[in-house]
């Protein structure tokens, strides 16, 4: 692919996506913001952010077909990011007030961290773990080192079905899910946008490894 | 694992970080745009910006001034000062900040809490409490600290809770600005009621002060303003000094 590679930062109406543009221009990715789900195509990478409610999310999503469109580039092989909401819509389904279906990309489910005890929402700086030695070599995260601090806020969690889908781990009370990769998909719980230089430095991984 | 944070504050009034002591005696501090940028490169787990003289006709050039800021750092970032409208939340969102803090505006409106919240999600809702002793009690005060209420400070903490804040920023006006160690006592007393973060605020001095708002205090999370930007601690040798006492926190 080459060097124009161009990237797709989905906006659905849940998102900040100014971090993530910032991110994007840093490490020098031909990134724009994109509604129009007709236009998915265009792109040689979609970024899938997130911030908010499962059920809101998937409703805007419905709404304007971008379910579908999503869908149908990730079937296609087209390299996809998500973040935080992003990477949990991906999932299944979600018991986030009340059962909602998601994407269905990533068998498995989004549950609640258990209010008894812990903060939740988890609002800090956590350590990610590789899940299998060496299983990052081949990621996004080819270059972060075991315990590398990520920003995470969040009140749900995804347990995957599979194992193998785990690319990191994070401990919150309990060992959790914080990063999957499955084919083209790589998606993360924590924001690496907002993760300072380590953050950063995903980013350029996912865009480089993009480019092939 | 919990990893405690620290966070510079950068106060803003007419373009420019300033400091005072017991929110009074306002001092220059500097460029918030250098200084946040600054801190963000020196290992800062999230930088808060409260702008203190915040009047409807400096809104647009202070929305201008969190953009500015926000395209140069790449943590967490929260905007605080005169918000009261979901509109005025969406513009700094727009603008670059990550959560925004609210205090007369909730204590006037606390409808306006679980609004945010069901909008933004709690993540991004941050209720700060100026809070001040009289006759023993603690007492939540409102625009900037010049005016106290009779609400009782844990009260209050407990209500923002339950309309959906996601963090408790915690100032104490009776140690803000003094250099004499935060309110530990105060703040721990909320922050084990707590089910969300708390961050305190008002009154570091010396590293030992963070030691103790996070083992005495248990604080999620530490802010401070003057020792930062005049110098006196670092926030790398901080860190590491923290470490060093097994407080986890990120290096």
């Amino acid at each position: 692919m080459s060097t124009r590679a161009k990237i797709g930062i989905i906006d659905y109406d849940l998102s900040n996506l100014f971090s993530v543009m910032q991110a994007c221009k840093y490490v020098g990715m031909n990134a724009e913001i994109v509604s129009d789900p007709d236009q998915f195509t265009k792109y040689d990478g979609l970024i899938f952010p997130g911030v908010g409610a499962f059920g809101a999310a998937m409703q805007n999503l419905e709404r304007t077909g971008a379910n579908q469109a999503l869908l149908e580039r990730v079937n296609a092989g087209i390299p996809l990011m998500g973040i935080c909401l992003g990477m949990q819509l991906l999932f299944s389904s979600s018991e986030e007030f009340g059962d909602h279906k998601g994407l269905g990309i990533i068998p498995g489910k989004i549950v609640k961290f258990s209010t008894e005890k812990l903060r939740v929402p988890q609002i800090q700086w956590n350590k990610i773990n590789e899940a299998e030695p060496g299983q990052w070599k081949t990621s996004p995260l080819e270059n972060c080192k075991a315990g590398e601090f990520m920003y995470f806020v969040h009140s749900f969690y995804a347990l995957p079905d599979r194992a193998e889908d785990i690319l990191s781990t994070t401990e919150y009370h309990q060992t959790y899910c914080s990063s999957v990769q499955v084919g083209h998909v790589f998606a993360c719980q924590f924001h690496p946008e907002k993760s300072g230089p380590k953050g950063l430095q995903i980013y350029e991984n996912w865009f480089r490894r993009l480019k092939g | 694992m919990l990893t405690k944070r620290i966070i510079p504050c950068l106060d803003v009034k007419d373009g420019k970080t300033v400091k005072g002591v017991n929110f009074e005696n306002l001092r220059d501090a500097g460029d918030p745009v250098e200084l946040g940028a600054l801190y963000a490169s020196q290992g800062a787990d999230e930088l808060v910006f409260l702008d203190i003289s915040a009047t409807l006709e400096k809104r647009k050039t202070m929305v201008e001034l969190v953009r500015k800021v926000a395209s140069r750092i790449n943590i967490p970032f929260t905007v605080g000062g005169g918000i009261s409208t979901v509109e005025d939340v969406s513009a700094l969102l727009d603008a670059g900040a990550d959560k925004i803090s609210i205090n007369s505006s909730a204590v006037k409106n606390p409808s306006l809490i679980d609004a945010l919240a069901l909008q933004f999600g709690s993540q991004c809702v941050v209720v700060a409490i100026d809070t001040r002793q009289h006759e023993g009690k603690h007492k939540v005060h409102t625009h900037g600290g010049t005016r106290p209420t009779d609400i009782d400070t844990m009260a209050w903490a407990k209500e923002i809770e339950s309309r959906g804040a996601g963090e408790i920023l915690l100032t104490s006006m009776d140690h803000d600005g003094t250099k004499a160690g935060f309110a530990n006592e105060l703040t721990a007393a909320i922050s084990s009621k707590a089910g969300i973060p708390v961050i305190a605020s008002g009154g570091a001095g010396t590293m030992e002060h963070f030691i103790d708002v996070f083992s005495t205090g248990k604080a999620d999370a530490a802010l401070a303003a003057s020792i930062f930007h005049f110098r006196e601690i670092g926030i790398p040798e901080l860190k590491s000094f923290l470490q060093k006492a097994s407080i986890e926190v990120r290096i």
